[in-house]
């Protein structure tokens, strides 16, 4: 009886010990390793590998620390309104009740929203026998809508001539899980195949009897796994899979960076959101030679002023890096990202230059 | 259990030391402890799923209402985890008797520690090992039954050429209950009186009826308890049916095509992470709708347990 008694008095203090030297670890995480401010981000999952590209290569050159939590884009979007973070990804730009609760948050300034990730969504298909492939736009949403159903229908054959197709069944793959993959593919289709595609544009896939799979690699692991199967992806995801080469105006186009942020260089400016903002309505349905139309375009949004000047400066400077050439390029490298094109460049770095502090002394 | 005859007298004389106040405190709290978190836990579904519960039918995803969303979540639920344990619990019984009363010792033993470890892989393993080892293998089969007994409802087909049905999630769900209910079971055969296994064998009884007539019986109500606790695990197994199950189509009998309902804890996993709103809402309407099942379900597998006991006493 003793014994124990004494045992327990030990042991209390020991976890209640514990307890604080846990929570003392974790707030001298938080303040980071490095000197320097730091900045806070939220958003699309999408940007996740290229954030993490330019937080290394930013903080080579400069001090401070970077934090990136791939919440969704829609969290990103929430969290920036909401003044909790200092910069957001977003797989789409602000809509309008959102450009009103940022240009709140921001003040004077306004906000600075600029295409940064562009990514190239691929349609992967696997088929036996079957190593290359081209198909229209309303060809695609028939296949994908279930009007089209065996790889050897003439609307397929019509495209791929000297191709041997199969009568295998065809499987469309999509994301089962809510997606930006998914909203910019859906997007596509409404756009470019109206007809053939009546469905809302969501995150969410809209018909349902396909094969659903979790994630990219679930998509890509499901394609891999089946026959007759067609899925999309994004491409830097497609790997060996036979990618299917994109009717656009009268030519097909197999994706590549170039072709991909070329798109952008066609779309439209979206107006009257303040002169920092970069909104693209995408020309999905373009028909300009050299363009590769089903792109994911990610946008990372930051305020035109800060309270802190510290923070400031690093928001503008970080910005700065994502844009540049070598930002861009080490996102392509590591998330398989396309390069925006220098004339998109040259438009939006005035932009990020105007990022600046109200108390530039403290 | 000899000395819980004398117990009694003796603790009544002992005076109440520190160490027991505070031994009494300390469980009394972690009892009190475990009923706050499970009505913190019921709170939170409750007011969070709220305004999906009030909200117009047309705010809901998919824009008919919260029952017409939730309903085919609900079907693939039960029907993934009550024919999960149609398939475990026969198989679970059938092992833990091998191990009571067939096995040589040592491999007793032995088999015991590896069902034991089957529970402890995670199951984001089994997701993948379902996802790329198990479908394939299933797609020849499927089609095969989709062909030659497609009047079955469960084998209509067309199959899956991906092998990501509803059958592989089952038979993933299968395995992973599977520890727990031979682990109950098995306890309970191994406490089977040894004189009414005598009693059986002394009258003539061969093996199998000796199992049939003195253990079988003494075990059902752990088999029916075993069962209930497999069926909650299955019920709220999450990251492997995200993982295997396509999940595409609304309610269908139909086991074996790439069209299979969702279940409600796969769901939220997957439609979270980019939910707002109402969506996020419903969702979280969803699993009040799991927990209130779950609950259910310990809840009779309590009931049955406890109506059985008198069979127990006669220990």
């Amino acid at each position: 009886m003793k014994r124990s008694t004494l045992g327990r008095a030990f042991v209390l203090p020991t976890t209640a010990a514990l307890a604080f030297g846990l929570v003392a670890c974790g707030s001298a995480n938080e303040e980071g390793s490095s000197g320097g401010p730091t900045i806070n981000g939220a958003g699309a999952s999408s940007q996740e590998a290229a954030q993490s590209a330019w937080r290394t290569g930013f903080l080579d050159n400069n001090e401070g620390t970077i934090n990136y939590d791939p919440v969704g884009s829609s969290g990103g979007r929430e969290q920036f309104t909401n003044g909790g973070v200092d910069f957001a990804g977003s797989d789409a730009y602000l809509d309008d009740g959102e450009v009103a609760a940022a240009q709140e948050r921001c003040g004077e300034g306004g906000f600075v929203e600029v295409p940064a990730y562009v990514s190239p969504v691929a349609l992967i298909t696997n088929v036996e026998g079957v190593d290359s492939i081209k198909l229209k736009p309303a060809t695609i949403a028939k296949i994908f809508n279930q009007k089209i159903t065996t790889w050897n229908d003439p609307e397929i054959a019509a495209t791929n001539e000297g191709v041997d197709l199969p009568d295998t069944r065809i499987v469309p793959v999509n994301r089962g899980d809510g997606s930006g993959t998914t909203e910019n593919f859906v997007e596509y289709l409404k756009a470019a195949a109206p007809e053939q595609w009546p469905h809302e544009v969501g995150d969410e896939w809209p018909v349902s009897g396909g094969e659903a799979a979790q994630g990219t690699s679930g998509v890509v692991q499901a394609v891999k796994n089946g026959d007759g199967t067609i899925g999309y992806a994004d491409a830097s995801r497609a790997g060996d899979l036979t990618t299917v080469e994109v009717g656009v105006g009268d030519e097909f186009v197999q994706y590549s960076p170039e072709a991909a942020s070329a798109v952008l260089d066609v779309s439209e400016r979206v107006e009257g959101r303040g002169d920092h903002s970069f909104a693209f309505d995408l020309a999905r349905d373009t028909t300009e030679s050299g363009t590769y139309p089903i792109v994911l375009v990610s946008y990372v949004l930051a305020c035109s002023n800060y309270d802190n000047a510290d923070k400031a400066t690093m928001v503008k400077d970080y910005l700065n890096y994502i844009v540049s050439a070598e930002g861009q390029d080490a996102a392509a490298e590591q998330a398989g990202s396309a390069p925006i094109s220098d004339d998109l460049r040259s438009n939006v770095e005035p932009a990020i230059e105007a990022i600046s502090s109200s108390n530039s002394g403290s | 259990m000899a000395s819980s005859t004398e117990a009694p007298p003796r603790r009544n004389r002992t005076p109440r030391r520190p160490g027991d106040r505070i031994f009494a405190g300390v469980s009394t709290g972690s009892g009190v402890l475990i009923l706050v978190a499970l009505a913190g836990v019921a709170v939170f579904l409750v007011t969070e799923a709220w305004p999906a519960l009030t909200a117009p039918a047309e705010d809901i995803p998919g824009g008919e209402g919260l029952v017409v969303y939730i309903w085919p979540l609900l079907f693939g639920t039960l029907i993934s985890a009550v024919l999960a344990l149609v398939i475990a619990v026969p198989l679970a019984v059938a092992i833990a008797l091998f191990i009571t009363y067939y096995a040589p010792r040592s491999i007793a033993k032995a088999l015991g520690y590896i069902i034991d470890l089957l529970a402890a892989v995670p199951s984001i393993i089994f997701g993948l090992w379902g996802m790329n080892v198990l479908a394939p293998v299933t797609v020849d089969p499927a089609s095969w039954l989709s062909e030659h007994v497609g009047w079955i409802p469960f084998f209509a087909g067309p199959a899956s050429s991906t092998g990501r049905t509803m059958l592989v999630a089952i038979i993933v769900l299968a395995v992973m209950v599977l520890p727990i209910i031979t682990a109950v079971v098995r306890e309970a055969f191994t406490q089977t009186p040894q004189l009414h296994q005598e009693a059986a064998l002394a009258i003539g009884a061969t093996r199998w009826e000796m199992i049939r007539m003195a253990a079988l019986p003494f075990g059902r109500s752990s088999i029916i308890g075993a069962s209930m606790l497999g069926l909650g695990r299955a019920l709220g197994e999450t990251m492997a049916v995200a993982m295997v199950l396509s999940a595409s189509a609304g309610v269908t009998f139909d086991l074996i095509s790439s069209e299979n309902p969702p279940t409600i804890a796969a769901n939220i996993a997957l439609q979270f992470p980019e939910a707002t709103g109402v969506g996020m809402n419903t969702l979280i309407a969803s699993g009040l709708v799991l927990f209130a099942i779950t609950l259910a379900v310990n809840m009779i597998a309590r009931a049955v347990i406890n109506r059985r006991k008198d069979f127990d006493g006669a220990n």
